[in-house]
């Protein structure tokens, strides 16, 4: 952009790149150390970057003593039966929406759009009352249904892209020699699609993973609570020493979703889902 | 994605048919679209329908409570509420806060990982990672940050001899606002720094070399070749970077609750205080109507002026 910079020029670029990386990792740092760092260190008067003698005992302590590992557990039932369902449920309409042509694609692709703009007290409220008059409120078969219902949109529009970049040629020229549409679908959009299918049950796994709004409100049995919610529960407890296990269940929290954008790296970066997951 | 050519599609086409064919075409379209159409309807647009009514409604927590039309009842009530105005004062200004420092800060970031930089493959990585975390891990992170006494932030101030500057920044009311902004911020910029980036790689090489052998300086071929052919995606990630500011919730309840003395109480948290706490659900569907309007009316505003500016 600024292409033959003075030598001041460059050396000014890598001081901002310098504050960018300071601003945006450090943060990560203090998370990473505090983790690792054992009771000692953590009530010191004035707390080092690095731990002197790194331990892994916050790990062992967030999972065994606090309620996190269950709290864990909790979030990955959530996060794989929505993830599971939404492709099951996305995947026939997803392949209606990007075969035949239709209005509703559009609107599919309108709703994801038009339902950023509404605030989540809006939803929260009709959907609690309905989930408890059929008994489903404070459990996580109605958390799955939320979320499922909620990554819906955005799946059937990510999923509907993957089978347009199958070519229907390959579709008919399997049917003209004389495989059935069932068998057509089998052999040769499915095998096709798996890339796509995973994409979305990802996304779909990270969104519920990530959820702390309707997890907040529709649960109500603390042995029940998904990880965020087991998490911010946690950050009431008051005192340097538990800082430790807080930091370390925070990072396991969040190992899902960096695999999930390693995995997606190539996408991201090329800004096609750039509007994937909610800020 | 790419250039599948889209057929014209009329049903049936290159398959041996008649009219009876497509008719069952149409019924197999509609079976494959009700599993998701369906949960769509009941769970998402109805209730969200059924939420903009309840504001008009003097609902309330528990069983079997009568249910009545208030008509503006909860709004007039709503104008007379310090507590309302308070926090969307807040709520705006975080909104405009965060999402400005947002856009500076990532446009920033943006054009130094366009240029070939050393260092630039870990500032694209680096920059991803806040994204890829769940908000309440952002708010417990930054939480670590801000502690009075176990805090990088205090621990930095007092290595450089600067004692004075120690506070507890989520605990004062002069510092907690701004403080939770910059986390707003730090959480937020990442994705708008990749679609700006993406933006950016849009951008014709050819006019930037034209632009330069005719002696356009750096500044000016920004201002006159880049902003320009990035505009449509600017005011894109802005708007939505505004409703999602305007709209969130969990880094806030995780870093301060709506505290000190409701110094950080955004418009969500109310609303959510409003229906959990108090259980007036009519009055929180109410607040969270207002929000809706308030969004919508800016968005056009800025739209409005936006297109024009194009013309």
């Amino acid at each position: 952009m600024f292409g033959k910079s003075s030598r001041t020029g460059r050396a000014l670029q890598y001081l901002a790149l310098t504050g960018y990386l300071i601003f945006l990792g450090f943060p990560l740092v203090w998370l990473v150390s505090t983790a690792f760092k054992p009771p000692r260190e953590l009530v010191q008067l004035h707390p080092t970057l690095v731990p002197a003698n790194p331990t892994a005992q916050n790990f062992v302590q967030a999972f065994t003593e606090q309620e996190l590992g269950r709290a864990a557990l909790n979030s990955l039932q959530v996060s794989l039966a929505s993830a599971v369902l939404t492709v099951l449920v996305a995947l026939p309409a997803s392949y209606a929406l990007a075969r035949f042509r239709s209005k509703l694609g559009t609107a599919a692709l309108g709703w994801v759009l038009l339902s950023q703009l509404f605030p989540f007290v809006l939803l929260i409220i009709p959907i609690f009352l309905v989930l408890r008059q059929v008994g489903l409120a404070n459990t996580h078969a109605g958390l799955v249904l939320i979320y499922v219902v909620w990554a819906l949109p955005f799946a059937l529009w990510m999923l509907q892209g993957f089978v347009r970049n199958i070519p229907r040629e390959l579709e008919e020229a399997a049917s003209v020699d004389g495989a059935t549409r069932v068998q057509v679908l089998r052999r040769v959009v499915f095998p096709l699609l798996a890339p796509g299918v995973v994409a979305t049950a990802l996304f779909s796994f990270i969104s519920a993973w990530n959820e702390f709004f309707f997890a907040l409100v529709l649960i109500k049995t603390p042995e029940l609570a998904t990880l965020p919610v087991a998490l911010a529960r946690f950050v009431g407890i008051e005192g340097t020493a538990r800082l430790g296990p807080l930091a370390a269940g925070s990072l396991l929290a969040t190992l899902p979703s960096l695999i999930f954008f390693a995995f997606m790296q190539r996408r991201l970066s090329s800004g096609s889902l750039a509007g994937a997951v909610k800020g | 994605m790419t250039a599948v050519t889209e057929r014209p599609d009329v049903a049936g086409a290159g398959r041996p048919r008649g009219s009876t064919r497509s008719r069952s075409d149409r019924t197999v379209i509609y079976l494959l679209l009700l599993p998701s159409l369906l949960p769509i309807l009941v769970l998402s647009v109805f209730p969200l329908l059924r939420g903009m009514y309840l504001g008009f409604t003097d609902a309330r927590a528990g069983r079997n409570v009568e249910v009545s039309f208030t008509g503006l009842e909860n709004y007039r009530e709503l104008l007379g509420d310090e507590l309302f105005w308070n926090s969307f004062k807040i709520g705006l200004f975080w909104a405009f806060g965060v999402t400005v420092l947002q856009f500076l800060l990532a446009l920033g970031l943006a054009l130094l990982l366009h240029q070939r930089l050393r260092f630039r493959g870990v500032a694209r990585v680096l920059a991803v990672v806040p994204w890829a975390m769940p908000p309440v891990v952002v708010g417990i992170l930054w939480k670590l940050v801000y502690h009075p006494d176990a805090g990088l932030l205090n621990e930095f101030f007092h290595r450089l001899g600067a004692d004075g500057l120690r506070t507890n920044w989520l605990g004062d009311f002069s510092t907690a606002l701004p403080a939770v902004i910059i986390v707003g911020v730090w959480a937020g910029m990442p994705q708008t720094t990749v679609v700006l980036l993406a933006g950016l790689q849009g951008v014709a090489r050819e006019l930037h070399e034209a632009a330069a052998v005719d002696g356009a300086t750096a500044w000016h071929r920004f201002r006159h070749v880049t902003l320009p052919a990035l505009s449509p995606v600017i005011v894109a990630i802005t708007s939505l970077d505004f409703i999602w500011n305007f709209n969130s919730f969990g880094l806030v309840y995780v870093l301060t609750a709506g505290g000190p003395g409701g110094k950080t109480m955004l418009p969500m948290l109310f609303a959510y205080e409003e229906a959990f706490r108090y259980g007036n659900y009519g009055y929180a569907a109410a607040l969270g109507n207002v929000m809706v309007v308030i969004i919508v009316a800016l968005l056009a505003v800025y739209l409005r002026r936006r297109m024009r500016e194009a013309n």
